[in-house]
C-alpha cells in the first residue's frame, strides 16, 4: 500500500464490461514524508474520495478486488481516505493541489 | 493505470500460439497535462480502441484479467476509452473538443 493525494478525476464511457459504475481517478504517489514522489496515475476508488483528499492505494493485481466484480483489467485502487498520519511522531498532510497550465 | 493514445496496431503473424487472434495496438503514454511522453506500450485492445482514441490501460498480471487474455502471455491490456479528465478541477482533456 502506498500514500497518495486524488488530484483530478477522469470519464471514461466506454469500458471493460464489469467496470460499469467504478470511478476513475487520478491519483499523485507521495513519500513517507507527504512530499509528491513519481508520476501520478490512474485508479479506481473503492471509497468515497475526491480531488484534493489524502489517500491510501494499492497497485497490482489485487487492485481489482475492490471492484464489484474482481476478474476486471484493474492495477490500482485507491482502498482508503487517511485522516491523520505520522512519521517519527510528526504528523503531515499532503501539498496542496498542483496548479494547472 | 496510465494514459495513452493510440498512435498505430501491430500485426504479427508468427507468433505464440496461446496469444490468439487479438488486436495490439501500438500507444504512446501522456502524463496528467496531456503531454506525450517518450514512452510508449503495445497493448491488446478489450474495448474496441482505434486510433486517436486516449485510451486507460493496465499492465502486470492485472491485464490478464479478461475473457480475451485469461492465460496468455499478455502483460497490458486496453481497459476504457477517455472521454475528458480534469486536474485540480480544471478541463484537461476532452475528446469532443
Amino acid at each position: 500500500m502506498h500514500l497518495g493525494r486524488v488530484i483530478g478525476r477522469v470519464v471514461a464511457t466506454r469500458r471493460y464490461e464489469g467496470l460499469e459504475g467504478v470511478t476513475l481517478q487520478w491519483v499523485e504517489p507521495l513519500g513517507e514524508d507527504g512530499r509528491p514522489e513519481g508520476a501520478p496515475l490512474v485508479a479506481t476508488t473503492a471509497v468515497s474520495v475526491g480531488p484534493g483528499d489524502f489517500v491510501t492505494w494499492v497497485d497490482g493485481r489485487e487492485a481489482a478486488m475492490t471492484c464489484p466484480r474482481a476478474f476486471v483489467p484493474v492495477d490500482a485502487a485507491v482502498v482508503g481516505f487517511v485522516s491523520q498520519a505520522a512519521r517519527l511522531g510528526r504528523e503531515f498532510e499532503p501539498p496542496p493541489l498542483p496548479e494547472v497550465r | 493505470m496510465l494514459i495513452a493514445k493510440v498512435v498505430g496496431s501491430v500485426v504479427a503473424t508468427r507468433k505464440d500460439e496461446k496469444l490468439g487472434s487479438a488486436k495490439l495496438l501500438l500507444c504512446q503514454v501522456h502524463d496528467h497535462h496531456n503531454q506525450p511522453k517518450e514512452q510508449y506500450v503495445i497493448a491488446v485492445d478489450a474495448v474496441g480502441a482505434g486510433p486517436g482514441d486516449m485510451i486507460l490501460y493496465a499492465t502486470g498480471s492485472s491485464a490478464r484479467q479478461t475473457v480475451l487474455t485469461d492465460g496468455r502471455p499478455v502483460d497490458a491490456v486496453v481497459m476504457a476509452v477517455v472521454d475528458s479528465w480534469d486536474l485540480s478541477g480544471k478541463n484537461v482533456y476532452e475528446k469532443w473538443s
